[in-house]
């Protein structure tokens, strides 16, 4: 048996990490199919038909599975951490109030348009479906992450004791609900949400185009695959340079606002200025594994490194270290490790990007054979980067649940039992890891299936178009 | 936008907000047994039926309209914990299991539509059908049993009025699938469903005076709400509107019936929620006013319900007006 607090960290860590998934997709694809339903009004191309019809399988299927794996998350918050919901219930409930009236709501009613209404309503009100869908789901994030980001920086609020436990009162809306965490969380994680789904079209494109061109296995809509890659790389010049500039914005909001977090994500452990900025480091003993700088370490670092860019300019700054905070510690190696293979990847986002964005300029797009196979393999690397961005946020910021307010392990429900708590963790566990696998499943299954037939509006052979359209 | 200082002293225009996020509360709870009570409902009767198209036709007539209705759940989840944390902490953590066994319930209704139609071979669809129908029927039997605990401050998770409570509420969700089902159906399948919902009903009516005779005899304590005006009404309402549903269903007068099964629903969320005020957790006692949260949050919370239900409404007018009638031949899910 696990005890109920350990318990119910892994179960809400296991949720959150199986669930983000699912909303990273449909906030990604979003934009996408907006402009897909669109162009497909618009120019009644068969193109965009295909495009629009099969990437609203692959939405709906993520829209499935992230509405039954958020449904948990919501009443988690009310089964596992009774105590938190009690201390902040009214900062904390009112976001998530409004995220299913507002936003929730907005999607799941136009998506019932949107995926089964094209025969049924016209060209208008079909528009206005796939913009309220699109809508809805940006919609979703700004509430959730506006009570996220209140938990990161706590401001417009009282705390008082009522039946000798704490309560956190709201005193200023404004304050609260307008934190300054909020943009930063906001803009990041919807530029990394049509990222990682840029990066899985890329991917997904030149897989076919690959297969098509080099292995010479004729694909049938080999056109429809192209014109995922390049709606695909398109993207990602958009939004992997984006990515890495207000990432390090929001590094330096973190520094100011959260220097326990940020001392973690560097592994600072004495106060000191001039620290540099490690690209590696190993401990020399394995019994200093959770501590990435231990004494006596193998590392490469850039001298003054994390210093710069903490301050955003100035190697000779003085960096909080761990030592300074008082209690327990969030787990240095998790987090350090995490923060360092997202910027990685982040910046190997900007170089696929830039590399394909030549080809493409240059004609070679085709020919460049490492170039699908850098893409192919970075299809999933996306998601990867959103999951390894929010273990930074979220184990960075232990022992607290409410940064200085109040901890995680204050936060559980006083009831529970370590036999309740061990049975839904084991039950999740194996009920999440399936869904994540039938997920996969299905979506490989919409893949091989391809795009389907379609007649265009203003040519009977869908094939002539296509190519026409695919080449322009 | 209004000042928040303004906000924070007294409730917005005077009005007993407290009582209002009570009623409001168990108004989206009804809405969502309501609306997703007929998905369910029609869950529970792919069961009984072998026929592959008559099974499309079933996956078909709840298709667009599932995902709306469950976000009714997600939003009594939400306006809870905004109005009354407390309550939602106590209560979710106290029926720890049983909401676990709701939203594994949940997980399985939700999914197997859509993994049905994703393969069309034999074994495949005959297991995920199998999942629907399992979680059609567990969730609402769980839901009225946390509700029925809920009301008589049980501890234990499976008590015996709990679960005739459970059974009732699988009854009425069929009642109302039947209802849904024969306005969306044409032909063969809509004359078959009429002797299930007459079934339905009477399992439902019997299920609901067991219900309230153990109220009656082993609940003192609610014995006199039992027999105030607004319980006692609604009591008299469930018989009438029993009525309406079955004369309808034999007149074929299918909006009629649907509407009486839309109000069957609201007239039991209704009893429940007049057998519990004016408290809203009969373990701890927590009335009203007590549990409610402060002045400000509850002001801004319901100038936004006051603006975006609303909203919500013209959403569900616009989904359903779009795909009302009769499913037409070649729609599928």
């Amino acid at each position: 048996m696990i005890d109920p607090v350990s318990a119910s960290r892994i179960q809400f860590a296991l949720t959150t990490i199986v669930h983000i998934v699912f909303p990273v997709v449909s906030m990604g694809l979003a934009p996408f199919l907006i402009y897909f339903t669109w162009k497909e009004i618009r120019t009644g191309e068969a193109i965009y038909e295909q495009l629009r019809r099969f990437w609203t399988r692959i939405f709906a299927v993520s829209f499935v599975v992230g509405t039954v794996t958020g449904i948990v998350l919501e009443f988690e918050f009310g089964t596992n951490f009774a105590a938190f919901s009690t201390a902040a219930g009214e900062l904390f409930g009112g976001p998530l109030a409004v995220e299913g009236m507002m936003a929730f709501m907005l999607e799941a009613t136009f998506l019932g348009v949107f995926v089964f209404g094209r025969e049924r309503v016209g060209n208008a009100l079909y528009m206005v479906s796939a913009v309220a869908v699109g809508l809805g789901t940006w919609l979703s994030a700004v509430w959730i992450l506006i009570a996220n980001s209140w938990m990161q920086t706590p401001r417009g609020f009282e705390l008082v004791t009522e039946n000798g436990q704490p309560i956190v009162t709201l005193v200023d809306p404004i304050a609260a609900y307008a934190n300054p965490r909020f943009p930063w969380m906001f803009v990041h994680m919807q530029n990394a949400a049509v990222e990682s789904v840029a990066l899985f079209m890329a991917g997904l494109g030149a897989y076919f185009v690959f297969r098509h061109y080099v292995w010479e296995y004729p694909v049938e809509n080999v056109r429809f695959w192209e014109a995922t890659l390049k709606f695909g790389l398109l993207a990602l010049l958009i939004t992997a340079p984006l990515q890495v500039v207000h990432g390090d914005l929001y590094a330096r909001h973190v520094f100011v606002t959260q220097p326990q977090k940020f001392a973690a994500m560097e592994a600072v452990w004495e106060t000191s200025s001039y620290v540099p900025e490690y690209v590696v480091a190993f401990p020399t003993s394995l019994g200093d594994l959770l501590d990435p700088r231990a004494k006596e370490i193998f590392g490469i670092g850039i001298p003054g490194g994390a210093s710069w860019l903490a301050s955003g300019g100035d190697p000779q700054a003085t960096i909080q270290g761990l030592e300074e905070f008082e209690g327990p510690q969030p787990p240095v190696a998790l987090v350090f490790w995490a923060f360092r293979l997202m910027v990685a990847l982040g910046f190997w986002f900007v170089l696929l990007a830039v590399w394909g964005g030549y080809r493409w300029w240059r004609g070679e797009l085709r020919e460049d054979d490492l170039l699908q196979k850098a893409l192919m393999l970075s299809a999933p690397l996306g998601i990867v980067a959103v999951e390894l961005g929010w273990i930074v946020t979220e184990v960075g910021r232990q022992p607290w649940v409410i940064q200085d307010v109040l901890k995680t392990a204050d936060g559980v429900s006083s009831g529970l039992t370590a036999a309740e708590a061990t049975t839904t963790l084991v039950g999740f566990a194996v009920v999440y890891l399936a869904l994540l696998a039938l997920y996969a499943y299905v979506v490989a299954r919409i893949v091989r299936a391809g795009p389907p037939a379609v007649t265009d509006a203003r040519d009977r052979t869908v094939t002539a178009v296509t190519e026409a359209s695919a080449d322009d | 936008m209004t000042d928040p200082a303004t906000l924070a002293g007294e409730p917005l225009f005077g009005l007993p907000l407290p009582d209002v996020w009570f009623g409001l509360l168990f108004f989206i709870f009804a809405t969502f047994l309501f609306l997703d009570g007929f998905d369910f409902g029609v869950g529970a009767l792919f069961a009984g039926r072998e026929d592959e198209a008559d099974r499309e036709r079933l996956l078909a007539a709840i298709g667009p309209f599932w995902d709306g209705n469950e976000v009714w759940l997600v939003v009594f989840g939400g306006a809870m914990f905004a109005a009354f944390p407390s309550v939602y902490a106590n209560l979710f953590s106290r029926h720890y299991l049983l909401m676990f066994a709701i939203l594994g319930a949940l997980i399985l209704r939700g999914l197997a539509p859509e993994m049905y139609e994703q393969r069309h071979d034999e074994t495949w669809q005959r297991w995920w059908g199998r999942a629907f129908v399992v979680g059609s029927v567990t969730a609402p039997f769980f839901l009225g049993l946390f509700v029925a605990n809920w009301l008589l401050g049980a501890t234990t998770i499976v008590t015996l009025p709990g679960v005739v409570v459970g059974l009732a509420v699988v009854a009425l969700t069929v009642v109302d699938g039947v209802a849904f089902l024969r306005v969306k159906t044409r032909g063969e399948l809509r004359e078959n469903l009429r002797s299930t919902g007459y079934r339905a009903l009477a399992a439902y009516l019997a299920l609901i005076v067991a219900t309230l005779g153990y109220v009656y005899v082993a609940v003192p304590a609610l014995r006199p709400r039992l027999f105030a005006a607004p319980v006692a009404a609604l009591v008299l309402a469930t018989l009438a509107l029993a009525g309406v549903y079955a004369a309808a269903t034999r007149a074929d007068r299918y909006y009629v019936a649907f509407g009486a099964a839309a109000g069957l629903v609201f007239a039991l969320v209704g009893v429940v929620a007049g057998l519990l005020y004016p408290v809203v957790d009969p373990v701890t006692g927590l009335t009203v006013e007590d549990a409610i949260v402060s002045t400000l949050p509850l002001n801004l919370m319901t100038v936004a319900a006051a603006v975006l239900l609303p909203l919500v409404v013209v959403y569900f007018v616009v989904l359903y007006s779009a795909f009302s009638g009769p499913i037409e031949p070649g729609e599928t899910y």
